[in-house]
């Protein structure tokens, strides 16, 4: 039986990849990140919050826009567009946030690939360079995603029971 | 927050991060900065002054030298931002698990 358990390596200067087991088979997996109407039920940050905006123009050379909002006049979006789709397999696309200046280009690369019964899902971002690779991981990343196993745990448990 | 592009391009550079990398152990003249590098001390003023509009550093009068340091609250407006990126990462898959297990009828024997 395969973890789900989230694992953070870094590559080279300016990459970051990040794997995650689901246990759905990679067209749910593709389908939730790339159906408006599936984004909006998870993609959300902080608990609280909300996407009333999910803009997904599924083909290379369309835009993405998702807006959040906190519900209490607080939002951010993000833009970016897709550069490549292979249902169910892969998505390339280039993303920013907007707080509300933009950030630096994050260029990931997704890939969704048949894991026993579930996905294995490998996202590789290539940042701009390597000092913003290293604010990202100094900010304590690691830390925070060895919290959200623990989160995980909890929600399969309950999944279970 | 407004900081944040200016300061990602700031530390962009080996020789900026370096600089920030010395006032992190404390404040310290333009001449105290350039002894390190070899480099004049107009050039790593023309650094300072990148860190300086990037919100990165801060610099006093104190006679005819004008000391830097680190400026904390722009620092700390790139981490707020990190902070927050990588908390709806990490939440966003606990939340995806739920989404799937909806999506992916249950019990089904295959």
């Amino acid at each position: 039986m395969s973890s789900n358990k989230m694992t953070l390596v870094t590559e080279g200067d300016t990459h970051i990849v990040v794997t995650r087991r689901f246990k759905a088979p990679p067209e749910a997996v593709y389908r939730a990140h790339t159906e408006p109407a599936i984004v909006q039920q998870w993609m959300l940050g902080p608990d609280g919050w909300t996407m009333p905006v999910c803009i997904s123009d599924v083909r290379p050379g369309g835009k993405i826009r998702y807006e959040w909002s906190n519900g209490q006049g607080g939002g951010f979006s993000l833009t970016g567009e897709y550069v490549e789709l292979q249902p169910f397999s892969k998505i390339v696309h280039v993303e920013r946030m907007h707080l509300p200046d933009p950030t630096p280009d994050n260029h990931v690369e997704t890939h969704f690939e048949p894991d026993g019964e579930g996905t294995l899902m490998t996202m590789r971002m290539t940042l701009p360079d390597a000092a913003t690779r290293a604010a990202m991981l100094a900010s304590g990343m690691d830390k925070g995603m060895e919290a959200s196993y623990a989160r995980l745990e909890e929600v399969q448990a309950r999944a279970l029971a | 927050m407004q900081h944040i592009d200016a300061a990602f391009f700031a530390l962009s550079d080996p020789t900026r991060r370096a600089i920030v990398a010395r006032l992190a152990r404390g404040e310290a003249t333009v001449k105290e900065l350039a002894e390190p590098f070899a480099m004049s001390q107009p050039a790593v003023s023309r650094h300072l002054q990148v860190l300086h509009d990037a919100g990165l550093i801060v610099r006093r009068v104190e006679g005819t030298k004008r000391p830097c340091s680190l400026n904390t609250a722009g620092l700390g407006a790139i981490e707020r931002w990190l902070a927050e990126l990588h908390q709806a990462l990490s939440r966003n898959y606990d939340r995806l698990d739920d989404v799937l297990a909806a999506m992916t009828p249950k019990g089904n024997p295959t």
